[in-house]
C-alpha cells in the first residue's frame, strides 16, 4: 500500500469516525474504488485513482445533498482479492457504488456481488466485451476490444492494406481483438494470412516478427497489454520491417500515453485506433490534461479518462435520482450523454456499455514529446461484441 | 531459416549469461539459490538508471552492472547465505524464494511496476543482411551479434579460470571436501565469498544485456526463474560447456518452435526438457566426485 493511499484511507476512517456528528449517515454516499495499485497493472490503478480524485476536487464532494466519500482499495490484480474487497466494502463499509476493476477477471469475480447486493458497479478499465452481460448492475466507462479493433480493420481495408498478419497476447482481450479485427477485415475484402498468439510470459518477439517478415504482409496488427508495446516496436524496427514495406498497426494499448514518451523514436509513425489520446484537440481535453499534469506530474492515459468519466456517471446519476442509490441509480446512468475529455460519449441503455468515437492516430513528435496524433475518426461506435451475440 | 538459427543462438547465449552464475553457485557450491534472478534484475535496473538518469555510456554500464550485483552478492553471502550452507535444501529453497519476493516488492516500491525501457546507442541498433531473401538469407541484428560476442568471451574466460588457475583448483577442492581443503590452508570462506559474488555479478551482467530484449520490470526474477533452472538442470554442473550447450539448445528450440508452430511454440522448451531429463536424469554432463 502506498503511503499516500494509506494516509488518505486512514484520514477517511478518521473522518468517518469523527464526522458522524457533523454529517448524518444517510447524507453520506460511499464510493468503493477497487483498482490495482501494486503489481503488474499498478499503472492502471495509479491513473484511475488520480483521475477520480481530480474529478472530486473539480466538482466538489457534495452531490444532491449527499457527501461523497471515496474508499480506495488495492486488489493487486488478483481476482480473488478483488472479490473479497468488494464483499467487505458492501457488507462492512456499506458502500453505495463499487468502481474500478483493472482487469477482466476482477470484473467477472465482482459481478455476482453487485447483482446480489443491488450495488451499481462502474467498470473503469477492464475491456473484454462480455463483462456487461455478467450483471445488470454493471455500467462501463472504459472501452471494449471489439470496439477499438474493428474500426482499425475498416481503415486498413480503405487504405490499401489487404494482407495482414495478426499478433496478440494469448489471453481474453487478445483473442477478442484477433477475432473482431479478422472478421471485419475479411468482410471488407482483406485477408489475414496468419494469426499468431504470443505467450504472456515470454516476451522475445523475435521469432514471431521474423515470421511476419517472411510472409511479407502489407501490415502487422498487434494487440499487447499496455507495457509490452515498447519491446514489440523496438524489435519491429531492429528487424528492418518498415524497410521491407510492412506497416505496424494496433489498438492504442500498443502506444499507451503512460509510456509512449519513454519509447523513443521507434514509436514514430505507428498507426493505432483508440477512444482517447492525451493530444485530443478539444478545449475540454486540454483543460483536463493541464489539471491532471499539475496534480500528478504525469500524463493521463485512456485508463485515467475511464476513471474520470466513471466518476461523472456516478455524479450525474445521483443528481438525476436526487441521491437515491441501487437500481434507480443504474437506471439513471443508462441514458446519460455528455462531453468527455475524449469527445462526445453516451451510455447505451440496452447494454450499459459506453458508446464513443474511435480515433485513428499516428505517433508524432509534438512540443518535444511523443503523442498519438489523431487523423481520422469513426463516430459513435457501439460495442460490436454485443451485436455479434 | 539461417536468421531463425541466428536468433535462437543469440537468445540461447543470453539465457546462458543469465544462468551461468547459477550453475556456479548451485553446481559448485551445492546451494539452491532461487534468488539468482533478483541479482539479474538489480543489474538490469542499474543499467537503466545509470544510462537514462546519469548519461553513462552503455558499454561502461555492463561492467558496472557486474560489479554492483557482485558487491550486493558479496554482502548478502556474508550476512544471509553463509549460515544457510549447512541447512537442508528445502530451507535454502524457502529462504531464497522469500528473498526473491522481497526483491520484487522493493523494486516495485522504488521504481513502480512499470517496465523500464533501455535506449541502446545507435551503433548497436543496426542490422546486417546477407543473402538474397531466400531461405538461406541471414539477417543479424547488431545487438544480438554483440550478445554472442560477449558470451563467447565470457565462456572462454570462465573455463580458463575454473580449469587453469590456482583459484579454480582451490574452488574445486573447497567444494569437494571443505574440511580437507581447510586443512590444506585454503580459506574456504573467502573462496565461497568470491565465487558467490562472481555468480551474482554474472547474473547482473545478464540482466544488463537482457534489459533490451526481455521485459525488465519487478516481476523479472519470477518470470525467468524457470528458464535459469532449466538451463542448469539440463546442462548439468560439471563444466561451463554443459550449461552453454543446454542454453543454446533451448534458445534455438524456443525460437524455431515459435516460428514454425506458433500455436505450440511456448511448450517446445518444456517438452524438450522432459525428454532430456528422462534420458539423462543428471543432466547432459555430470561431474564425477563432488557432493551428491
Amino acid at each position: 500500500m502506498k503511503k499516500r493511499t494509506f494516509l488518505s484511507a486512514s484520514a477517511l476512517v478518521l473522518t468517518a469516525a469523527l464526522g458522524s456528528t457533523a454529517v448524518l449517515a444517510q447524507d453520506v454516499f460511499k464510493v468503493g474504488l477497487i483498482v490495482p495499485m501494486t503489481g503488474q497493472q499498478a499503472t492502471t490503478g495509479k491513473q484511475i485513482e488520480a483521475a477520480v480524485k481530480l474529478y472530486i476536487a473539480q466538482n466538489g464532494s457534495m452531490v444532491a445533498g449527499k457527501k461523497i466519500e471515496l474508499i480506495v482499495k488495492d486488489d493487486t490484480s488478483v481476482p480473488d482479492v478483488t472479490k473479497r474487497l468488494a464483499q467487505e466494502l458492501v457488507v462492512q463499509d456499506k458502500v453505495d457504488v463499487l468502481a474500478g476493476m483493472g482487469i477482466t477477471p476482477s470484473a467477472f469475480a465482482t459481478a455476482p456481488i453487485a447483482t446480489q447486493s443491488k450495488t451499481p458497479l462502474v467498470v473503469m478499465a477492464a475491456a473484454t466485451s462480455s463483462i456487461t452481460l455478467s450483471s445488470p448492475f454493471i455500467v462501463r466507462t472504459s472501452m471494449t476490444l471489439p470496439q477499438t479493433s474493428s474500426p482499425l480493420a475498416d481503415w486498413a481495408a480503405k487504405n490499401g492494406i489487404k494482407k495482414v498478419v495478426t499478433m496478440v497476447s494469448d489471453y481474453g482481450p487478445g483473442i477478442d481483438a484477433e477475432k473482431f479485427f479478422t472478421a471485419r477485415l475479411t468482410a471488407a475484402g482483406g485477408t489475414v494470412v496468419e494469426s499468431m498468439r504470443a505467450p504472456m510470459r515470454n516476451p522475445d518477439f523475435a521469432p514471431f516478427l521474423q515470421k511476419v517478415r517472411d510472409l511479407k504482409p502489407d501490415a502487422l496488427f498487434v494487440f499487447v497489454p499496455s507495457g509490452a508495446g515498447a519491446a514489440v516496436m523496438k524489435q519491429f524496427q531492429e528487424r528492418g520491417m518498415d524497410k521491407a514495406g510492412i506497416k505496424l498497426i494496433g489498438t492504442g494499448d500498443l502506444t499507451d500515453d503512460d509510456q509512449l514518451n519513454g519509447m523513443g523514436d521507434v514509436a514514430l509513425g505507428v498507426v493505432t485506433s483508440m477512444q482517447y489520446s492525451a493530444y485530443h484537440p478539444s478545449a475540454k481535453n486540454k483543460a483536463f490534461v493541464a489539471a491532471f499534469k499539475k496534480a500528478n506530474n504525469f500524463r493521463p492515459n485512456f485508463f485515467a479518462v475511464g476513471g474520470y468519466d466513471g466518476m461523472h456517471v456516478i455524479y450525474e446519476g445521483l443528481k438525476a435520482t436526487k441521491g437515491q442509490g441501487g437500481e434507480a441509480l443504474v437506471n439513471a446512468m443508462k441514458n446519460l450523454k455528455w462531453e468527455s475529455p475524449r469527445g462526445p460519449v453516451s451510455i447505451d441503455p440496452e447494454t450499459r456499455d459506453i458508446v464513443q468515437n474511435i480515433y485513428l492516430s499516428k505517433v508524432e513528435r509534438k512540443d518535444g514529446e511523443l503523442y498519438n496524433v489523431e487523423f481520422d475518426v469513426i463516430k459513435d461506435v457501439k460495442d460490436p461484441g454485443k451485436a455479434a451475440k | 531459416m539461417l536468421t531463425i538459427l541466428f536468433d535462437g543462438i543469440a537468445y540461447g547465449m543470453l539465457l546462458f549469461i543469465l544462468a551461468v552464475g547459477l550453475s556456479v553457485t548451485m553446481g559448485l557450491m551445492n546451494f539452491i539459490n532461487l534468488a539468482h534472478g533478483a541479482f539479474a534484475m538489480v543489474g538490469g535496473y542499474l543499467t537503466v538508471i545509470l544510462m537514462q538518469r546519469h548519461g553513462v555510456p552503455f558499454l561502461l554500464c555492463l561492467p558496472l552492472a557486474f560489479l554492483g550485483s557482485a558487491l550486493l552478492g558479496a554482502v548478502l553471502e556474508r550476512t544471509l547465505y553463509r549460515p544457510m550452507y549447512s541447512k537442508p535444501h528445502l530451507n535454502q529453497v524457502l529462504f531464497s524464494i522469500g528473498l526473491t519476493f522481497m526483491a520484487v516488492a522493493v523494486m516495485d516500491y522504488f521504481f513502480t511496476s512499470s517496465q523500464q525501457i533501455v535506449q541502446l546507442p545507435e551503433w548497436l541498433k543496426g542490422r546486417t543482411e546477407l543473402g538474397d531473401g531466400t531461405a538461406w538469407e541471414l539477417g543479424m541484428g547488431h545487438y544480438r551479434l554483440f550478445i554472442v560476442a560477449v558470451c563467447v568471451a565470457l565462456t572462454l574466460a570462465l573455463q580458463t579460470i575454473l580449469s587453469r588457475t590456482r583459484f579454480g583448483s582451490r574452488l574445486r577442492a573447497s567444494v569437494d571436501d571443505q574440511r580437507v581443503a581447510a586443512g590444506l590452508g585454503i580459506n574456504v570462506n573467502a573462496v565461497f565469498l568470491l565465487t558467490f559474488a562472481a555468480g551474482s555479478g554474472l547474473a547482473g551482467l545478464g540482466g544488463a544485456l537482457g534489459a533490451e530484449i526481455l521485459i525488465l520490470d519487478p516481476s523479472f526474477p519470477l518470470r525467468y526463474m524457470v528458464y535459469f533452472l532449466i538451463v542448469v538442470a539440463v546442462g548439468g554442473t560439471s563444466s561451463i560447456t554443459g550449461p552453454l550447450l543446454a542454453a543454446l539448445l533451448l534458445g534455438i528450440a524456443d525460437v524455431a518452435g515459435k516460428y514454425y508452430i506458433p500455436r505450440f511454440g511456448a511448450f517446445i522448451v518444456y517438452f524438450l526438457m522432459i525428454v532430456i531429463l528422462i534420458w539423462r536424469p543428471q543432466g547432459l554432463f555430470v561431474r564425477k566426485g563432488g557432493k551428491a
